[in-house]
């Protein structure tokens, strides 16, 4: 990605925020209320049921292939040359 | 010239996005917005054996993950994690080395803070081997909005690589590494919650294997060919950006799927898809199964034959199978079964647990030299892969 496009897209963050925060959400109504939501507690819809399993695996996948990020994770360092 | 050009560009560019990066999270930290519950991480501890084998490589050891809230908004957690590489891989049986055993330690380190409605999270993680060292220092901070039904995150990563080469103690040299991510959940519907994951990166330094080689053609040589250290460029720059979706089927059950497409400066392009489902049987027992595929595009200056050896450091050479063209494929299977150990006052509950993924690998311009024959007609390489891990897990 060549640095004006990357440039737009943090500057383009800082916009998004300020128009997300200038709307207070308070006054959106959610469209599923919090007792709807009882399916979402349930561990099986968990989007990282097994952190340390799925750790793992990105780990095993970076070091193999060219592609690597958005796995969704926090932080980590690699030492996979 | 030109590459202290680059490198200058480049270190510019990086200071923008940290700039931009934490006057975006302060903004996530100090907006007092009246929101929902945000909710710190389970507390729990898992304690898991790996097993890596395929193409000529073993990798196994434990990892051991223990997550603690030590106060009502502060949870910590710390990693211990092993890799026992045995290697014999395509790569060393080429190279002319023998098989070679060696021991990669990694410890990390993280914490995160309920600040209102904010999670602000921040760790440490340090990988150690006898020729490579890594050091990576991360932040990052989470919103719910809307109700509760969007949760939006930024992340950054510092990470700073020494590399070495054994047998040679005046080789070592340094890869700088920055992460920026963005990530956006949001419940769509009763059932159904949908995923959006953006990530750039950038990396600068020695970011060849000092021990892999390129070939070109030499016909002087008996084989037809020569082999030399590889050339690659100082920097790299990619994009990554995945959309997933979760759905809850009406008999318990859930579906997932995740496509993630990649691209970099050095021209190399991939995709990858994963489909899963995931169905509860009894009161015990949850069984996974998954799929995944994935593809990419070579680099630029990446070849199974070049024509020319490299005249000077910006003529770029690899020949490394990562950056080939290929494709791999993936089946997972895993079984979870709910122990009965619960009756402990401090234990909410616990669970044994068993992964099991085949991988395909199979490289469409990587050819493998170890039968001979006519150089750059060789039957293209593929392998298989055994992966499985084992672990034990408890909340508390």
């Amino acid at each position: 990605m060549n640095s004006r496009f990357k440039l737009a897209f943090v500057l383009f963050f800082p916009l998004l925020m300020a128009t997300g925060c200038s709307v207070n959400p308070l006054n959106i109504e959610p469209w599923i209320k919090p007792y709807e939501r009882q399916n979402f507690a349930d561990p099986i819809m968990s989007l990282n049921r097994d952190p340390v399993s799925s750790a793992y695996m990105h780990h095993v996948y970076q070091a193999r292939e060219g592609a690597k990020g958005a796995e969704g994770g926090g932080g980590g360092g690699c030492g996979c040359n | 010239m030109a590459a202290v050009a680059t490198r200058k560009t480049s270190r510019m560019v990086n200071n923008l996005l940290i700039k931009h990066f934490f006057i975006v999270a302060i903004t996530l930290s100090v907006v007092s917005i009246e929101l929902y519950a945000a909710v710190l991480p389970e507390d729990r501890s898992d304690v898991m054996y790996h097993r890596y084998d395929g193409g000529g490589v073993v990798i196994d050891g434990p990892s051991l993950l223990v997550r603690k809230e030590v106060a009502n908004t502060v949870s910590i957690s710390g990693n211990y994690y092993v890799d026992n590489v045995s290697s014999a891989s395509i790569d060393v049986e080429t190279s002319g080395a023998s098989e070679y055993s060696e021991k990669r330690t990694e410890y990390s380190l993280s914490a995160d803070y309920l600040y209102d409605k904010v999670i602000l999270s921040a760790g440490y993680t340090n990988s150690e081997e006898n020729d490579y060292s890594a050091d990576t220092f991360y932040v990052s901070a989470s919103q719910d909005l809307f109700g509760d039904l969007t949760t939006f995150s930024l992340g950054y990563s510092l990470g700073n690589d020494t590399v070495m080469k054994n047998g040679n103690d005046q080789f070592e040299d340094e890869i700088e590494r920055h992460n920026y991510r963005f990530g956006l959940s949001q419940i769509a519907t009763a059932n159904l919650i949908l995923t959006l994951d953006y990530e750039i990166i950038t990396e600068e330094g020695y970011l060849n294997n000092p021990y892999r080689s390129y070939r070109f053609v030499d016909q002087s040589n008996p084989d037809s060919y020569a082999s030399e250290t590889e050339v690659y460029p100082l920097t790299r720059t990619s994009d990554a950006v995945a959309m997933g979706a979760k759905y809850f089927l009406p008999y318990r059950a859930a579906v997932h799927g995740n496509y993630r497409y990649f691209t970099d400066d050095w021209d190399i392009k991939a995709h990858n898809i994963t489909l899963g489902y995931t169905h509860p049987y009894g009161d015990r027992w949850v069984l996974d199964l998954s799929y995944r595929f994935y593809q990419q595009e070579s680099a630029y200056f990446y070849n199974d034959l070049h024509q020319y050896r490299s005249i000077d450091e910006k003529d770029f050479r690899a020949r490394d199978k990562e950056l080939s063209e290929f494709s791999s494929q993936s089946i997972g299977i895993g079984a979870s079964y709910q122990l009965n150990i619960n009756t402990l006052t401090s234990i909410e509950r616990s669970s044994i647990n068993f992964q099991y993924d085949f991988i395909k690998f199979d490289y469409d311009n990587f050819s493998d030299i170890r039968s001979g024959g006519v150089a750059g007609a060789e039957p293209l390489y593929d392998f298989d892969a055994n992966v499985f891990r084992v672990y034990f897990s408890v909340w508390y």
